[in-house]
């Protein structure tokens, strides 16, 4: 706020002095200037008349000349006061209005907002840096989950596209250069409440400035970074960066799962997408001979996940010096009939079309669909708004880097147990993941599995908290239970049971028994968890479902009801 | 040389040896206080408060202030003195003007501290 009075205020220094002057000469001349009273005698206009008339006639009110009518002289030294004190006010307005359109002047008054803005936030929030799909939706679903978060980004637009966004939560957002460090301690680096960076710009020096930046002023905040480069991430890893996400690995690895274990593949849809993965099997793509457009940092995790499954590659490349492309590559961008021919489209089972150009790899797959309809089609959508044309093509699977960061991203601040699961998880093969899935289908109606976590604690689940601290034992098949017919179970599956002492369990068995502190992973319909948190609330309910029958809650019910039993034991 | 610092030192030392002519006579004897004088010191002292804005040292800070307090004395002095003069009937007393003349007084005051800031910043200034 002060940076800002001290600007407007440096900046009209000349405009009021200008004004000043201009009242004081035409007060002066007024006040000097002989006049005339109404009965002819000579009269001197005093100080107090002349600022009075001044006042009214360089705002150009205009009374007329008073008290009484003007004297040739006095009209003539008017005559220059008017034009005088017009113009220094026209002045003294013009600049005052031309600094309030002034950019930089602009950017102040926008960046003193945002730091008051921070300054007020209350409860913990994080940094994140970089506006584009991944950014965007990070504070979507923070703000959904009642997280708040501030937002830096080097492009004006882009922030102001943030006020249309209409989020639940109000998320601050400041135009800056974030490899700047003044622009992350403006954003609240050193404020008590920060709970850590996350870096999401589409640079990865960007990043890693950022990461570099934060640990080093604030090295007890975690930082969440971004990386697409192998470079990049080793460097951020050097110095400590607590999480370092890159899209095109994870998906990799994922479509590598793909081939040996479809189930699996489609457990980690589930748990990682955006309530949008679809309720069906995939298939598990075909081993014959595959074509790679494009041979970038997605092209060369793909073919790496793909050669690893022995699986023959034939790579599509139209600048092979540039990106380093092995012996055999097919110059050509893929988009043209001719390049997908020399590289054998007719005889190859699958296609993926992994430039960085949307529409040339919708023009790939078309062509490609057009010489070979058998083809299993894979295609990276680099922006999320081409949803519609994306999904209107007959593509098999569809990498979103943005969206796959995002959700990352979000799971492991909401919901830290997911990201434990999905470890555990990875060392099991088809036939559990098969269990899993057809666990997971049995519950479900249409709708594809949420996914939620509980814990055992005073705030979470008094009601659990309560019962076991009178000496109950509480399982895991009492909270999975219906709170209105407590012989049906809930339409969910318990997924993990973390311990207070980190012991884990993979699925853990319906009498595991619950002890304070204890973390439960549950996938099921979105109903289920409204329920199952109503029981981890409610004592009596809980103790319906544990005990089968109603406690009295009230004093003279209670000791009724302990008469009634005494006597029926007696 | 500084023409900017030129500037600035001229309105400080003139608010001040305005307000001085202003304020020297006789407290109460309307001939030892001209009101040209009294509009001089208002004029300047007014430019000099303007002159100090958006200085963010501590110094600059002082130094507005004390040309606040200086303008705050100088306009109570000449409304005191406008209204005697046009809105009552008794018309100008010594008693009204020894008010006006000690306001002014205080005014004094407060520009002398100003030019001994300035004084001392300028001597601390060893260039």
């Amino acid at each position: 706020m002060h940076n800002v009075i001290y600007l407007l205020l440096r900046r009209m220094r000349v405009p009021l002095i200008v004004i000043i002057l201009s009242y004081a000469i035409s007060i002066l001349g007024l006040v000097l200037i002989p006049g005339m009273d109404d009965q002819g005698n000579p009269w001197q206009m005093s100080f107090f008349h002349a600022f009075y008339f001044v006042s009214f006639m360089g705002s150009t009110i205009g009374f007329g000349e008073i008290p009484y009518p003007f004297t040739d002289p006095q009209r003539i030294w008017t005559t220059v006061a008017m034009y005088l004190t017009v113009i220094s006010w026209l002045y003294a307005i013009g600049s005052l209005f031309s600094l309030l359109q002034d950019q930089a002047f602009r950017r102040v008054v926008a960046h003193t907002n945002f730091a008051y803005a921070v300054k007020r936030i209350r409860e913990p929030f994080y940094l994140v840096c970089g506006l584009g799909d991944a950014g965007r939706l990070v504070i979507r679903e923070l703000a959904e989950h009642g997280i708040r978060s501030v937002i830096v980004d080097n492009d004006e637009t882009r922030i102001q596209s943030l006020l249309l966004e209409e989020l639940p939560l109000h998320v601050p957002g400041l135009t800056a250069d974030v490899s700047d460090s003044s622009a992350l301690v403006a954003a609240g680096l050193y404020n008590q409440q920060c709970a850590g960076v996350i870096a999401l710009t589409g640079d990865d020096h960007v990043n890693l400035t950022i990461a570099l930046t934060s640990k080093l002023l604030a090295p007890e905040l975690p930082v969440i970074c971004r990386a697409e480069s192998h470079d990049a991430q080793a460097n951020m890893a050097s110095f400590g960066t607590d999480a370092i996400i890159n899209p095109f690995d994870t998906f990799a690895e994922r479509f590598a799962m793909l081939f040996h274990s479809p189930s699996m593949y489609l457990v980690y849809e589930w748990m990682t997408s955006l309530h949008e993965a679809p309720l069906s099997e995939f298939t598990a793509p075909p081993r014959g001979t595959w074509v790679l457009c494009g041979y970038g940092r997605f092209g060369k995790a793909m073919q790496k996940s793909l050669s690893f499954k022995g699986i023959q590659t034939v790579i599509i490349e139209s600048n092979p010096e540039g990106t380093q492309a092995p012996e055999g590559v097919i110059k050509g961008r893929g988009t043209e009939a001719i390049t997908l021919h020399e590289a054998g489209i007719e005889q190859a089972d699958g296609l993926i079309a992994g430039t960085d150009d949307d529409a040339n790899n919708l023009s790939i797959i078309m062509t490609a669909q057009h010489l070979n309809k058998q083809l299993y089609c894979v295609a990276r959508q680099n922006i999320n708004s081409n949803d519609a044309i994306f999904a209107a093509a007959d593509i098999d699977i569809t990498l979103q880097p943005g969206r796959l960061i995002g959700k990352q991203v979000v799971d492991m601040l909401t919901t830290p147990l997911l990201t434990d699961f999905l470890r555990m998880t990875s060392s099991q093969n088809e036939e559990w993941a098969n269990i899993l899935v057809s666990r997971i289908v049995g519950v479900l109606t249409d709708q594809p599995p949420e996914t939620w976590a509980l814990t055992i604690s005073p705030k979470q689940t008094p009601a659990v908290v309560q019962l076991l601290k009178r000496g109950a034992t509480i399982t895991v098949k009492n909270l999975l239970m219906d709170p209105r017919d407590t012989a049906t179970p809930l339409p969910c599956v318990a997924l993990y049971l973390k311990h207070r002492d980190h012991q884990e369990l993979l699925l853990p068995a319906d009498e595991t028994p619950l002890q304070i502190g204890d973390q439960l992973l549950v996938c099921g319909q979105a109903s289920a968890e409204t329920h199952m948190r109503w029981t981890a609330l409610n004592p009596h309910a809980l103790r319906h479902i544990c005990t089968g029958h109603d406690r009295p809650s009230g004093s003279l019910w209670r000791w009724l009801s302990t008469r009634r039993s005494n006597r029926i034991s007696s | 040389m500084n023409l900017e610092k030129v500037f600035f030192a001229f309105f400080i030392v003139l608010a001040l040896t305005l307000n001085f002519g202003f304020f020297i006579g006789e407290l109460d004897e309307p001939n030892h206080h001209n009101v040209y004088e009294l509009f001089a010191a208002l004029v300047v002292s007014l430019i000099a408060t303007i002159m100090k804005f958006g200085d963010r040292a501590h110094i600059g800070a002082v130094l507005l202030a004390t040309s606040l307090v200086a303008d705050l004395q100088l306009i109570a002095a000449v409304v005191i003195w406008t209204i005697t003069a046009h809105a009552t009937d008794a018309g100008m007393t010594p008693m009204v003007l020894a008010s006006i003349v000690s306001l002014s007084g205080g005014a004094l005051l407060a520009n002398m501290t100003s030019v001994i800031i300035l004084v001392t910043e300028t001597v601390m200034f060893r260039r």
